[in-house]
């Protein structure tokens, strides 16, 4: 059987087969009831329903974490061993951070 | 006088909605037309041709005003039957030995003498509506735009929204896949 052939006769059978463009009745009247019935989309409106919905979760988790502020207090001990812990950890820091700074000053001393 | 498109599509913009009911009257049997050759069941067909309307009023703004209404509604339909095609990907699968007997008449016909199987027929019609509904939804745009409705290739990436060499390499595509399906036939109903 010639495969070409036969593609060529049905795609001519498809072609004369135009198809109908005829319209149910009142359809226009149909689709301007259903575009009465459709909200039209408003920028502004968008954006602050979209903040609106945002806003809900955002209050969630501040309500959330000042809970959890008031419950989960700090542990400070008595003896506070801590302080001179915070304040060996900020000299640490300092120094890291100034090492660049310290250095060039040192070794000028060191030359003398 | 009655007002051109222009001038209800301005008269729509500015918050008049019942000027778009002349633009609809107009289109109407076009957009039918157009949504006949990718939906068979009536159903389906008011189904896009209500959707086509409701996108059309809703991205109105969006229409420059420099090509034709018709041009941009012909557009908003293809891409809408587009999107049809493609939510309604059925089961494509089905059996060539269920022709019916227009269908196998036709084709036994068109074997015994090919010159004598006229492209007229009921048998040939039906043949070919089941094959173009075994296509995959690209293809069968492609073949219903180049083949059936005889648009150049540019006409096709303008309505499509493919470039140029995406539909030709669909309408490559939608060849083979058009001949193979013709193969499974012969193969499933003479072999």
């Amino acid at each position: 059987m010639n495969l070409e052939q036969l593609n060529q006769k049905l795609l001519a059978a498809a072609r004369r087969n135009v198809p109908d463009d005829r319209v149910p009745f009142a359809f226009e009247k149909r689709i301007m009831a259903r575009l009465g019935s459709v909200p039209v989309p408003d920028g502004l409106a968008l954006w602050a329903h979209g903040l609106w919905r945002a806003a809900i979760p955002c209050i969630a988790v501040v309500v959330l974490l000042g809970v959890s502020s008031l419950f989960v207090a700090p542990e400070i001990p008595a003896a506070s061993p801590a302080a001179p812990a915070s304040s060996e950890l900020s000299q640490e820091f300092e120094n890291t951070l100034l090492a660049a700074v310290d250095q060039p000053a040192s070794s000028t001393e060191d030359q003398r | 006088m009655e007002p051109t498109d222009p001038e209800l599509i301005k008269a729509v913009l500015d918050g008049d909605a019942a000027s778009f009911e002349p633009l609809v009257r107009k289109y109407l049997p076009r957009v039918f037309g157009t949504a006949r050759r990718y939906a068979r069941r009536e159903s389906e067909v008011e189904d896009i041709v209500q959707e086509v309307w409701l996108k059309s009023f809703q991205k109105l703004s969006t229409f420059r005003g420099d090509a034709p209404f018709e041009h941009w509604l012909m557009r908003l339909t293809v891409r809408t039957c587009y999107d049809f095609l493609r939510s309604h990907q059925r089961n494509r699968e089905t059996n060539f030995t269920e022709l019916t007997e227009p269908e196998t008449d036709w084709l036994d016909r068109f074997v015994a003498a090919p010159d004598n199987a006229g492209d007229d027929a009921a048998g040939a019609k039906q043949l070919v509506q089941r094959l173009l509904e075994q296509l995959s939804p690209p293809a069968r745009l492609v073949i219903t735009l180049l083949e059936l409705e005889d648009r150049s290739v540019k006409e096709i990436a303008q309505l499509t929204g493919w470039s140029v060499p995406l539909v030709k390499v669909r309408a490559f595509r939608a060849r083979a896949e058009m001949r193979k399906l013709l193969a499974k036939i012969t193969k499933e109903k003479y072999l």
